[in-house]
C-alpha cells in the first residue's frame, strides 16, 4: 500500500489484520523513513507516552498493558521471562531405596519438574567443578514414605484409600532439611515445594520410596523446569473499529463483558 | 548465565571494507533474538545508522552477526555502545514503571477487602 498522506499515520501505528493476511507488520518508524517526522529515539518522549496499566492480579497469573513501546522490546522482555530468569528446581536426586513400579528415571524427572517455593536471588549458582553441595547453592530436600496395609480397613471394600496407607506420594510429603546455616538464614520462609497436591507415584503396601533430592539454581536455556513462569505471551492491544451504528438487541450482544 | 571456566571473547569485530570505520559485523557470543532484535530496533532509531541488522550463523551454535553501516564517517562502535546504554536506560525504566504501578494495584486490591 502507498504511503499517501491520508494513510501515513495508519502504516507508522497500526497492525491491520486482512482477510488473507496481515499488514503493516514491521516498524516503520526508523528516521529517515517519513519525510516530515522526527524518529530519532527521545528518551524523554518515551518516558512520556509510556505506560502500563494492570489488568488482573493474581497469586498464579497476571495480566497487564505495556503503552508506548515497541514489539521488538516486548518480546524481549517475553524470552527473558522464560528462558533467563532463574528458579531453584530439583536436580540430583539420590535414590536409595525405590521399590514403586515408577522407574527410577522417571521419578527423577518428574521430581525435577515440581516446582520450589525458594527465592533464588538468595542462592548462588553452583560451579560445574564442585563436588559438594554448600549452604549457599544448595537445598536439600527429602522423600521418605512407606505404602502398608491399613488394619481398620472392613474386609468387603475395594476403594484402595481405605484399604492402604500413604498409596499415593504427593508434593506434601517432601520435606526440607536445612544443611549449615540454612535453618537460621530461611527460619521464617517455608522452603519447599509450591504446591501441595502433586502425585508423584502411588505405592502398594510393601512399597517405598527413600529419596535425597539436591536443588540448585538454574535457567530456562538450560533446562525448561527451571523456567519460572508456565507460560508468558503478549499480543498487540486490539482496535475493534465499529463502521456503522449499532442497536437495540445486536448492542446488548455485543457489549463486551469484563 | 552459569559461570564458565575458560575465557571466551564475548564480542569480536570482523571489517569487511579496509579502511572505512562506519561498516563494521561484530560477532556477538552466547547471545540470541532476545538482544538481536531489541539492540536492533533500538540502533535503528539512531539517527546516521544507514544500515542495521543481525543474523543467527546457524541455530546450533549461540552466536550472532550484528552488522552496522553507518552514514558521514562515524565510527561503528559508537551506535553500538549509544544503542546498548539507550537499551540499559529503557529496561531500567520500564522496571521502575511497572513496579510503581504493581504496589499501586496491590493496594487498590486491598483497600476494597478492608
Amino acid at each position: 500500500m502507498a504511503a499517501t498522506m491520508k494513510n501515513v499515520e495508519e502504516i507508522r501505528s497500526r497492525v491491520i489484520l486482512g482477510e488473507f493476511g496481515v499488514k503493516n507488520v514491521h516498524t516503520s518508524d526508523f528516521p529517515g523513513n517519513y519525510p516530515g517526522y522526527d524518529d530519532t529515539w527521545d528518551m524523554q518522549k518515551f518516558q512520556k507516552n509510556f505506560r502500563i496499566d494492570v489488568v488482573h492480579l493474581d497469586e498464579s497469573s497476571m495480566e497487564f498493558d505495556m503503552v508506548g513501546i515497541d514489539a521488538a522490546i516486548a518480546n524481549a522482555f517475553r524470552r527473558i521471562l522464560l528462558a533467563e530468569v532463574p528458579t531453584m528446581a530439583i536436580e540430583k536426586v539420590f535414590i536409595y531405596n525405590n521399590t514403586s513400579i515408577v522407574q527410577d528415571e522417571v521419578l527423577a524427572h518428574r521430581l525435577g519438574l515440581i516446582p520450589i517455593r525458594a527465592d533464588p536471588r538468595l542462592f548462588e549458582y553452583r560451579n560445574a567443578a564442585e563436588e559438594e553441595a554448600s549452604e549457599i547453592d544448595t537445598i536439600q530436600l527429602q522423600l521418605k514414605i512407606k505404602c502398608s496395609r491399613n488394619p481398620r480397613a472392613s474386609k468387603e471394600s475395594s476403594d484402595p484409600r481405605e484399604l492402604y496407607l500413604n498409596h499415593m506420594v504427593y508434593s506434601r510429603d517432601i520435606k526440607w532439611v536445612p544443611i549449615g546455616n540454612q535453618a537460621d538464614v530461611f527460619a521464617d520462609s517455608s522452603i519447599g515445594p509450591v504446591h501441595d497436591d502433586i502425585l508423584i507415584a502411588q505405592l502398594r503396601p510393601g512399597q517405598e520410596l527413600d529419596i535425597v533430592m539436591h536443588c540448585v539454581k538454574g535457567i530456562g536455556k538450560d533446562h525448561a523446569k527451571f523456567s519460572p513462569v508456565a507460560t508468558a505471551s503478549y499480543r498487540l492491544l486490539p482496535e475493534i473499529t465499529l463502521l456503522e451504528q449499532v442497536e437495540g438487541e445486536k448492542a446488548e450482544q455485543a457489549m463486551i463483558k469484563k | 548465565m552459569a559461570g564458565e571456566g575458560e575465557k571466551k571473547p564475548v564480542l569480536e569485530m570482523i571489517q569487511a571494507d579496509g579502511a572505512d570505520e562506519g561498516c563494521v559485523t561484530f560477532v556477538l557470543h552466547d547471545e540470541d533474538h532476545t538482544l538481536g532484535n531489541s539492540l536492533r530496533y533500538m540502533i535503528m532509531k539512531t539517527l546516521d545508522v544507514e544500515f542495521c541488522g543481525y543474523t543467527i550463523t546457524h541455530p546450533s551454535e549461540s552466536k550472532i552477526n550484528f552488522r552496522i553501516q553507518t552514514r558521514g564517517g562515524l565510527p561503528a562502535s559508537e551506535p553500538l555502545r549509544r544503542g546498548l546504554n539507550e537499551l540499559t536506560d529503557v529496561c531500567q525504566h520500564v522496571l521502575n514503571t511497572f513496579q510503581a504501578r504493581v504496589n499501586e494495584f496491590k493496594e487498590g486490591q486491598e483497600q476494597p477487602m478492608e
